[in-house]
């Protein structure tokens, strides 16, 4: 019988296939590594005596705990100061190599990977950081780690894990395309809606169909990027000549003779056409169209066209209770049209949608329009390299023109740990992943959307989509 | 890691799905370099609430934990098992766990274990009817106990044995030194690096 891509992966890194109960042990050939999940494992190393093992297959950035103003200052809060100074002498003591702040490559570790080109087909890619999913995107095998994990994986360069089940996930429309309007980004959101915060655990996802076969890589990083918020291992798509030419010429991309080796080993990184997913799910991309959430899980998203959902008509009873739960800690009515929630602040940025196409298409949309009275809009480029792509293109000026911030790359307002956060009881829409109590600041309240819908939803004041600007 | 066998203490019941790790301890509590001292962060904002069940006698002295299915879902934040364990929980029970969360509990010697929903409701009655009574978890026997209420629970059995015998994840894979030299050696000399 044939195999997955996922299992071809996991194949092709067995150091040692375990014994009855026992998991396999993988060789991992990417440790990406940040600031805040890196000190302890780095301290476990010291007491235990042990090296890193492979520094040249490490990576370090700064991203989760940096401001994105004022960056050539210190780090005003001390605690911030200290972790990140603690990242930069663990990196100096084991030789990990360090992309710290200001320096042209630094940035979200998910985009830093990919844009220099490290991120490649059929490698195994890890980081303490449940969103490394998104390097799935180039067909490697990418999935986040706890921090004991991390320790593990600086040691011994591998990780024991136990198989992952296989779930195809097959996204079509009639002409390969979707709708104008909607986005990757709409697709995930739908997808974890249908198959809910849970209905991704212990599985692998692969996407594939004619329209994420027509996706550019962005795109495709997007929808991996949010295979941990349906609660997936990973996410996968399989490399096909988007994915190529992506990385032809990048820093760390194979050259010549071994630009072609790799292309011929990459191209057999496809599920076999007799292989067997574990489960299946379809999504009618013809049906897909702007998708906002409005509760306080990703799964709980709906068109934006709908209402606020009526609590009181969810059969299932803890549902029912999560999702009364979750209306009371967003202060919203059910029956209200999700239009007509008004937002204090609009976030474009993160590791899902903080890439240079992201903010074209956010661009696209606000230039020649202003940020309406009372929202505040934050632009965050995923790195300083989109950063200065951007500005070179021309961006920065559109989103301060329109009366945004233009900031400089890392986590900012997705997770609330930097000072870019909400006020309790403030709302955004934001282009982040997560929608959880408290995630962007203490008491404040996140819709999930897409760039579109964000720079639409600052126009506007109220959730949008940019066809309601006309 | 200390090996783990029996535990018995008071149950905490928190009717809730979707436990998230951003719930569990926020971000800002995240800025620490250290591996302790995390129990403050613990569900802080739910803290901050008066009627929240840890703030309430004799539960806020509890040592398991019964939550809603889909526990510890999101970010893959290890802080939140040490901010669970620096509190005193040494089980968390819930029908469905995220995968990097019950991970990184079997690292750290919580027990993460998984026990029907209708189960999870039988619980939640007694304790709330109850406060106060003593959850004995047997990890030998797979079985959770409270008064005349036993139910059982599921656990890998390969994450029982490691828990079982207190064992070091990293000194189990060392013993296979020679293998990760072996297949380093085979690995095409195309594949990226980063220095």
């Amino acid at each position: 019988m044939g195999r997955t891509l996922a299992e071809k992966v996991w194949d092709q890194h067995l150091v040692r296939k375990g014994e009855g109960e026992e998991p396999d042990l993988l060789y991992i050939d990417l440790h990406l590594v940040h600031e805040v999940t890196s000190p302890q494992a780095f301290d476990g190393l010291r007491l235990a005596g042990r090296k890193v093992r492979r520094p040249d297959l490490t990576v370090a950035t700064e991203d989760h705990n940096v401001p994105t103003v004022d960056t050539n200052l210190p780090i005003a809060d001390p605690v911030s100061r200290t972790q990140v100074e603690t990242l930069r002498k663990n990196c100096a003591e084991f030789g990990v190599p360090l992309y710290p702040m200001n320096h042209a490559e630094q940035g979200i570790v998910h985009v830093v990977g990919p844009q220099l080109g490290l991120t490649q087909p059929g490698l195994t890619v890890v980081c303490g950081d449940s969103h490394t999913s998104t390097h799935g995107a180039f067909g490697a095998m990418a999935f986040g780690i706890g921090t004991s994990e991390v320790e593990h994986v600086l040691a011994t360069q591998t990780l024991p894990l136990k198989r992952f089940k296989t779930m195809a996930i097959n996204v079509n429309s009639k002409d390969g395309k979707l709708r104008p309007g909607v986005t990757s980004k709409d697709v995930i959101l739908a997808i974890i809606a249908q198959i809910g915060t849970g209905g991704g655990q212990g599985y692998v996802l692969e996407y594939r169909g004619n329209v994420i076969e027509n996706l550019s890589m962005e795109a495709r990083m997007t929808i991996c990027n949010m295979s941990i918020e349906a609660g997936a291992r990973a996410g996968m798509i399989a490399p096909d000549d988007t994915t190529f030419e992506y990385l032809k010429g990048r820093d760390r991309a194979p050259k010549g003779a071994d630009w072609d080796e790799a292309v011929a080993a990459w191209r057999e990184l496809r599920t076999d056409d007799d292989a067997v997913f574990d489960a299946e799910v379809t999504i009618d991309a013809d049906a897909l169209t702007p998708f906002v959430t409005w509760g306080t899980n990703p799964g709980q998203g709906l068109p934006l066209s709908e209402r606020v959902p009526d609590p009181s008509r969810i059969a299932d009873e803890n549902e029912r209770i999560a999702a009364e739960k979750a209306l009371a800690y967003m202060g919203l009515e059910p029956g209200t049209p999700l239009r007509d929630i008004r937002v204090d602040t609009v976030f474009v940025g993160s590791c899902t949608n903080g890439r240079i196409e992201d903010l074209r298409a956010a661009a696209d949309v606000i230039k020649g329009r202003k940020v309406a009275d009372g929202v505040r809009m934050l632009v965050v480029p995923g790195s300083m390299r989109v950063r200065a792509q951007a500005e070179a293109e021309g961006l920065d000026e559109v989103f301060k023109a329109a009366g945004a911030e233009w900031r400089s790359a890392g986590c900012s307002m997705c997770l609330g740990m930097n000072p870019d956060q909400l006020a309790p009881g403030e709302r955004s829409a934001s282009t982040s992943n997560r929608n959880f109590e408290g995630r962007q600041g203490k008491g404040g309240r996140t819709h999930l959307v897409s760039p579109l819908v964000a720079a639409a939803t600052a126009v506007r004041g109220t959730l949008s989509s940019p066809e309601d600007l006309n | 890691m200390e090996p783990f066998r029996t535990h018995t203490g008071i149950g905490v019941p928190l009717r809730r799905s979707n436990v998230d790790t951003d719930q569990i301890i926020p971000a800002v509590y995240l800025k620490r370099v250290t591996r302790t001292g995390f129990q403050d962060g613990l569900f802080s904002a739910w803290r901050a609430q008066e009627d929240f069940i840890l703030n309430q006698e004799p539960y806020s002295r509890g040592s398991v934990l019964v939550a809603g299915p889909d526990f510890g879902t999101g970010s893959s934040r290890e802080h939140a098992v040490w901010a669970l364990m620096d509190y005193g929980f040494r089980v968390v029970i819930s029908s469905r766990f995220a995968d990097i969360f019950r991970g990184n509990s079997a690292k750290q010697g919580l027990l993460a274990a998984q026990v029907a929903q209708p189960d999870v409701e039988l619980l939640w009655k007694l304790l709330e009817n109850e406060p106060g009574t003593e959850v004995t978890v047997d990890l030998e026997e797979k079985t959770v106990q409270a008064r005349d209420l036993t139910v059982p629970f599921q656990i890998d059995d390969y994450t029982r044995w490691r828990l079982l015998e207190g064992l070091d994840d990293i000194g189990l894979t060392l013993r296979h030194a020679d293998a990760i030299a072996a297949f380093e050696a085979s690995r095409p000399k195309r594949l990226p690096t980063t220095i």
